[in-house]
Formats: structure tokens, sequence, C-alpha cells
């Protein structure tokens, strides 16, 4: 009768027999990600397959920290690794030490992955693009203290602008740490509110050596940061996560220095331009008012002032004399009126009557004789004659025929 | 007028100045007004260029405080 052995110890003997054989414990697999988990405790849970098979991987946390893309279902990739026996699950997984995505590099993925993801939330979006100060007194450059970045800076800047204030943040601008250590430059010139805007300044290279500036760490600083930042990273045709969230990109280190401040000699032109254009406008001003007065003393009101006045009082004076001789007139045809009128009354006038020889003949009762029926014999009558009285007794009344 | 909130502002002001004065058709009184504001934002910003002093510092992170420091020859 063979021995006989527990499941542990058959289990146990075939991990043993795995963990000897050498391509096992060291083997090299392409294959593409179904499955994926990421568990609580940090390790990552998944299967690879192919068109025919597939293998249960585990990667645990110590490697997985390691990986820079985020692993997704249905990504091929290549994994180092081993294969062991997960004892209390009865089977043999893969236990990847080291995954990259096939095809693509892995930074490449990882820079595409982030960006997509920063994308999503919003930190490129232009409405959080802060204005890059017009004027700034002290500008902070994070960047590498040696080499021809911060000198390319310094030459550009103080040609443009001559006092400024430059305020250097040295930094590792590469390898492990660099993008933590330039995030923590950022935030702490920030909280120190320590210059006007702020330029991440490093030269060509690499993406490897370009990735600091490809960091979630460093992105999230820029995007937090309420200092303006402007990204100059790398060559005109590379682009890093940072320029995406920055306020400005600029497309080299120089090239920061010429966005970052206005040239001071053509400000200056500029300034001047503008007292010059001013005493012009307003010594064209003057002249036109002066021009404008000149023309306003020759308009004959101004210059004789009296005439307006005496032709006036010529007006007045005729109109007077309009109505003098009117009243005159109307006097005199009132006059003439009277007179005629006047003539009437005296041919009428009995006293007029008297003086032409006639007379009158009243009654003793003053009344008026106008017939000889009016009288009788040896009645007292007065007769009256231009220059006085005679009293007449009558001798007869003989009346007419 | 309004404030002048900073350089790039009084120099915004200063080319409005400008422009109206250069217009003409403003009443006489108000272009001196305006002319005297022009030249005091053209003094302002004259003054303000040369405000600043060249200075380069090194910032170092001490205890988790920003300090500065004389920035050396390293560079120059």
């Amino acid at each position: 009768m063979q021995q006989k052995l527990t499941v542990s110890q058959l289990t146990k003997y075939i991990k043993q027999l795995f963990s000897y054989d050498n391509l096992l414990s060291n083997v090299c697999v392409t294959g593409e990600i179904s499955n994926f988990k990421l568990h609580s405790s940090g390790h990552m849970y998944f299967t690879l397959k192919d068109e025919h098979s597939v293998i249960k991987c585990v990667m645990f946390k110590t490697y997985n920290r390691r990986l820079r893309f985020k692993p997704e279902d249905g990504l091929k990739v290549i994994i180092r690794g081993y294969v062991s026996i997960y004892e209390a699950g009865g089977s043999y997984q893969l236990y990847p030490e080291y995954m990259e995505p096939d095809g693509l590099g892995d930074l490449y993925l990882a820079f595409e992955q982030l960006k997509q993801k920063l994308e999503r939330e919003g930190l490129f979006s232009a409405e959080y693009k802060k204005r890059i100060p017009f004027l700034p007194a002290r500008i902070g450059v994070i960047t590498s203290p040696t080499g021809a970045v911060i000198r390319d800076i310094m030459n550009v800047l103080f040609r443009r602008f001559p006092n400024v204030v430059l305020k250097i943040f040295p930094v590792m601008v590469q390898g492990e740490g660099a993008g933590k250590q330039i995030s923590r430059a950022l935030d702490m010139i920030n909280k120190a509110r320590a210059a006007d805007v702020i330029i991440l300044a490093r030269g060509g290279g690499s993406l490897e050596e370009l990735w600091p500036f490809n960091e979630e760490i460093l992105a999230r600083s820029i995007f937090k940061s309420e200092i303006p930042v402007i990204s100059a990273v790398g060559h005109e045709t590379d682009f890093s996560i940072s320029d995406f969230v920055a306020d400005l990109r600029a497309p080299t280190p120089s090239a920061a220095a010429e966005l970052v401040v206005p040239e001071k000699d053509a400000l200056k032109r500029h300034i001047m331009d503008a007292r010059i254009r001013l005493k012009r406008a307003l010594a064209g001003k003057i002249q036109r008012e002066k021009q404008f007065l000149a023309q306003l003393s020759k308009s004959p009101s101004l210059r004789h002032p009296l005439d307006k006045i005496n032709q006036l009082r010529i007006d007045l004076e005729q109109l007077n004399k309009r109505i003098e001789n009117a009243m005159e007139r109307k006097l005199e045809s009132a006059a003439s009126r009277f007179s005629v009128a006047f003539g009437k009354m005296d041919a009428l006038n009995p006293l007029n009557v008297l003086s032409r020889g006639y007379s009158i003949a009243r009654s003793s009762g003053k009344k008026i004789i106008k017939s000889v029926s009016d009288v009788k014999k040896d009645d007292m009558i007065e007769i009256t004659i231009t220059d006085g009285s005679l009293m007449c007794s009558v001798t007869d009344v003989m009346p007419g025929t | 007028m309004d404030e002048v909130k900073s350089f790039e502002d009084a120099v915004n002001q200063l080319e409005k100045i400008v422009e109206l004065l250069e217009k003409g058709d403003i009443p006489l009184e108000e272009s001196l007004e305006l002319f005297q504001k022009g030249v005091a934002l053209s003094n302002y910003c004259a003054r303000k260029l040369d405000e600043t002093e060249k200075k380069i510092i090194k910032l170092i992170e001490e205890n988790g405080e920003l300090k500065e420091e004389n920035f050396g020859q390293e560079a120059q």
C-alpha cells in the first residue's frame, strides 16, 4: 500500500515542484487582461487570456505600486513573474512582478491614462486658467539650479526687463521623487505667497526624463496653485501633463521668460508715446477752440455790439413817428369833421340868423310867435333883434293872403 | 475714472484717455481734466516700471518653511 498523503501535503508537493522549475519561477507571458479587480488590500486580481486559454493572476501591492499605468480589461500586457500554487484554492496562478503594456510603452500609456482622467475631472478646463500678470514683480522659477535652462531664463528675463525679482527654487527635474519635489516647491511658494507667477522649467529629454512633469501629484499642485503657473517643459514638440494643467504653456523655458515679462523698453516707449499723443491732442483741442473763438469774434454781432441797439432805436423812432402821424391824421380828420359840424351848427344858431337882420317875436308868455293867430290886437310882444329887444304893442292883426 | 488697480490697468486707462482726447469732441474743460489724468497715469506707469530692484533669490525649504537666500554664482 502506498503512503497516503493529505491534500495539503499533496498540494505542498506540487507547489515545491513548481518552485524548482526554472521556467515557472521566472516566466515572461503576454496576454490580455480580463476580470480586473483592484482589491481594497491593494492587491490586483485578474485573469490573463489568449484565444484558447486563461490563467489567473495576482499582482501583489508591493509590485503593482511601481506601475505607472492603470491595468484594465482588454489591455494587452507583457508580464514577468512566477507561477505557483494557491493552496487554499487548489489552483495554479501567475504572480506578476513586473507588467508593461504590450506595444505601447508603459509611460506612454500612463501619460494617456492620466491625461484622460484629469481631463474628465476638468483640470484642463479653460475656465480655471488664471491670467498671467502683466507686470509681475516677483517671478518664481522651479527648476534645476544648474545648466542651460536657468541660464537661458535669466538671460531672456533680464534682457527684457532688467529690474525684476527672480526667485529660484532648486529642484531635481528628473528621476524618482522629482515630481513630488516639484509639487512640494509649488505648494511652498503658494503657501508663502512668495511670487506673482511661477514657471516650471525643464530642458528637453526623453519621455522617461520628462516624467516628473507627467505625475499626478504635480498636476494636482498646479491645479491647486493660486499663483498663475507657466509650464515650460522640454522642447516645443514635447507635451507634458503639466502643460495641460498650467495656466499657460510655454514651448521652451526661454519662451516662458519671454511670456512672463513685457519688454521694458517697448513699454517705456509706449508710455512716452501716449504722453506725446496726450499733449498733441490737447494742443490740437486748444488750437481748434482758439480758431472757433476767433471766428466768433469776427461775427457781426460781436464786432459791433451797438449796431443792433442802434438799429432797434431807429426802428423804434420810426414806429414812434408812424404812431404820431397816425394820431395827427386822426386828429385832423376829427377836427375837420368838427368844424363842418360847427359850421352847420353856426348856420342853425338863431343868434346868427338875427345878425343877418332877422328878428324873433315872442308873446308876453315868452312863446315864439309863429302865426298871426298867436297874437291879438293890443297884445304886448317882445321882438328880439341882434343887439337887443323891443317891447312893442300890436296895433293890427293882418292874416296873410 | 476708476481707481488704478495695476500697471496694466493704468496702461489701459491711459490708452483710453489718449483715444478720447484724440477724438477731440470733448469739451475743453473735460479735455483738460482728461489730460491731467493721462499725465498722472503715465507718471504712475513710468514710476512703476522702475519700482522694482533686480534681485536673484534662492528659495529653500527649511523646517517646513520657505526661506530666501541670495542666489550664488552657480548659474551666472
